[in-house]
């Protein structure tokens, strides 16, 4: 099962350098893909991979890649989303820090695929030190002749620039991430029309994940039928997972889709089990903004099958009984962690995220911070559990882009998984 | 409402001299060469940053306006930018902003504590800066550093990690750093104060 994409030769020195990347088989693909594959090739390639989208919403990339307007004469762009925010995730943080080379090699396949000669990696503005390590490292390939004019002498041109955000959660969401590397204020655009018909600067544009665009170094050279053979069902290949919270081992570890849970919780070459001997109380599974999951439901379905680390298994059971894979961003509680503090804590946190244009995320977003913040505070009525769902279903479904989404499902699995706990601290 | 109530301290002109270095313009042009021709708005948010850096830590509106002239757009893009984003500050800050991060992850390893302690250390409230302007205290959302939490960063300089005596170190050493600066050496906001 110890299968490493992405982070394959991470552990050896000086691997966040050119030569060194390339030294052990690094831009191999580059080389592939431009002078022995055409566009649609790889575009191909991709579809048979399976390969999903990393960022969180698990959408097939080869299908994202598909739809670019190939009638339009506007120049095509390929956007890098580093923008990585959501509480929980760190993996694509750790991926640039370490191996910068593996993203500029799969963003240089990709934008030929798409037959894009600009490119942006758009990074949030905290992560400083990696806006100077992947503009060290696009200087690097520039003097190699793997970015600029005439790639490797095969003829094609590419122009790979790094953009600075500012601080918003937002920007995660690929039109607000436009929006913002068009030097406006991070509000998503309505849908349609998507970004691969009218994207940067009204552009046909692809926006993919800084993990997605790192797998297709891997496929280019090894092609999306090996691909597909990794993993599980429709969830192939490997996945960066952020292992956080109450647990021994905190850190990104690659595993191969359709790991057990369970395994993942206690085995020592993941997390390590429950910091200080505790017990497990709930996992969140894919990033804050993915359904809250007790001990129970998280290492078995309520089929009494294991849970797997998939896109299928952890989402299955809907959100009944079941979460999402998200972006990967593993969060465990330990038996000491108080739901109710912690769904605040995400409540305030949306509420300060949202960028007001809706008003139901606008509104709603506020007024479950507050009736949060007066349940965790003593202050809480009988009615205000009733009134949180009520503000949940009402934000959900109602706004132009997934925050509002992000921001319901939290408050509303927790109540739904927790209510004694919430009773608890209004009765107290 | 009186005249004072209307103003937002957006709109109070300083009447400052605001420019760049020649060597940050050059900086600036590369910047703005990244974009296609006639997209050089989308520069303003690196160009705010580096603002930000060399003109004291935070951004007024003469500031904005001078950036709003740089690239040729209207004041208004420029500080619906700044407003929104909340890595750019309107009010002054002190030399070292200390953002500590309060989100989830970080708050059940810790962070509230450490929040508090800095808190007590630099007897100030979140939000505020201390008398002799070194020291900001934030707390902020999400850092994107879970698996090291919890997390603070001074300046964009991350500390992961954190525990009581790491924090003690962190306060000392920047103390200590400010100290052996020369007067030519202080920031622009520093000399007027």
């Amino acid at each position: 099962m110890e299968r490493k994409i992405i982070l394959e030769n991470i552990e050896i020195e000086g691997i966040r350098t050119l030569e060194v990347y390339r030294k052990n088989g690094g831009y191999n693909s580059v080389e592939k893909a431009l002078k022995t594959m055409t566009p649609d090739e790889i575009v191909a390639e991709v579809k048979t991979s399976g390969l999903r989208g990393r960022g969180g919403a698990g959408f097939p990339t080869g299908m994202k890649w598909s739809f670019i307007d190939k009638k339009s004469t506007n120049p095509r762009y390929l956007v890098c989303n580093a923008d990585e925010s959501e509480p929980g995730t760190f993996k694509d943080r750790y991926l640039l820090m370490n191996i910068p080379h593996r993203l500029i090699e799969g963003m240089i396949c990709s934008a030929y695929a798409l037959g894009s000669n600009k490119a942006y990696i758009y990074v949030r503005g905290e992560f400083k030190a990696i806006i100077g390590i992947l503009n060290e490292a696009i200087k690097e390939s520039y003097k190699a002749g793997l970015l600029g004019k005439n790639i490797l002498g095969s003829g094609y041109d590419l122009d790979l620039h790094v953009h600075s955000g500012a601080g918003a959660y937002i920007c995660g969401e690929e039109t607000a991430l436009l929006e913002s590397l068009e030097g406006k204020r991070g509000n998503p655009r309505l849908k349609p029309p998507f970004p691969a018909i009218k994207g940067l600067y009204d552009c046909p544009t692809v926006v993919n994940n800084v993990e997605t665009l790192a797998n297709i170094g891997w496929i280019v050279n090894n092609s999306g039928e090996e691909y597909a053979k990794i993993g599980i069902g429709r969830s192939t290949g490997t996945k960066l997972i952020s292992a956080c919270g109450n647990i021994v081992n905190p850190g990104v570890y690659e595993i191969e889709m359709g790991l057990p849970v369970e395994e993942f919780i206690y085995s020592e070459k993941y997390c390590g089990g429950i910091k200080g001997g505790k017990e497990l109380k709930a996992v969140i599974p894919g990033g804050s903004s993915v359904p809250i999951l007790p001990k129970n439901l998280i290492l078995n379905t309520i089929d009494g099958q294991p849970r797997l680390m998939s896109y299928e298994s952890l989402s299955e059971g809907g959100f009944v009984s079941g979460s999402m894979l998200g972006s990967g961003g593993f969060i465990v509680y330990d038996e000491d962690a108080c739901i109710v503090r912690n769904t605040y804590n995400f409540s305030r946190f949306y509420h300060h995220e949202s960028c007001g244009q809706c008003s139901p995320c606008r509104e709603g977003t506020s007024w479950m911070e507050s009736v949060l913040h007066r349940i965790e505070n003593g202050l809480g009525k009988k009615k205000d559990i009733d009134l949180l769902v009520s503000i949940a279903s009402k934000i959900e479904g109602n706004t132009i882009c997934p925050l509002g989404d992000a921001a319901s499902w939290p408050v509303a699995a927790a109540i739904r998984h927790f209510r004694s706990e919430f009773e608890a601290h209004i009765k107290e | 409402m009186s005249e004072k109530q209307f103003k937002h301290k957006l709109y109070v002109k300083k009447g400052m001299d605001i420019s760049f270095t020649p060597e940050t313009l050059i900086k600036i042009q590369t910047i703005i060469s990244h974009y296609p021709e006639g997209k050089q708005k989308s520069a303003l948010i690196p160009i705010l940053h580096i603002a930000q850096e060399e003109f004291g830590g935070s951004l007024n509106v003469d500031i904005m306006d001078y950036v709003a002239g740089l690239l040729n757009i209207t004041p208004i893009e420029v500080y619906e930018v700044a407003t929104f984003y909340s890595q750019f500050y309107l009010d002054p800050v002190g030399k070292y902003v200390i953002e500590v991060c309060q989100t989830g992850p970080c708050a059940i390893c810790g962070a509230e504590e450490m929040i508090q302690y800095l808190e007590d250390k630099l007897q100030i409230k979140v939000g505020e800066t201390t008398e002799d302007k070194l020291f900001s205290l934030k707390a902020v959302e999400c850092l994107g550093a879970c698996g090291s939490a919890p997390v603070l960063q001074v300046n964009t300089e991350f500390h992961e990690f954190l525990n009581l005596q790491k924090i003690d170190d962190i306060i000392a050493k920047l103390r200590s750093e400010s100290e052996l600066k020369k007067p030519e050496e202080l920031t622009w906001k520093e000399r007027l104060s």
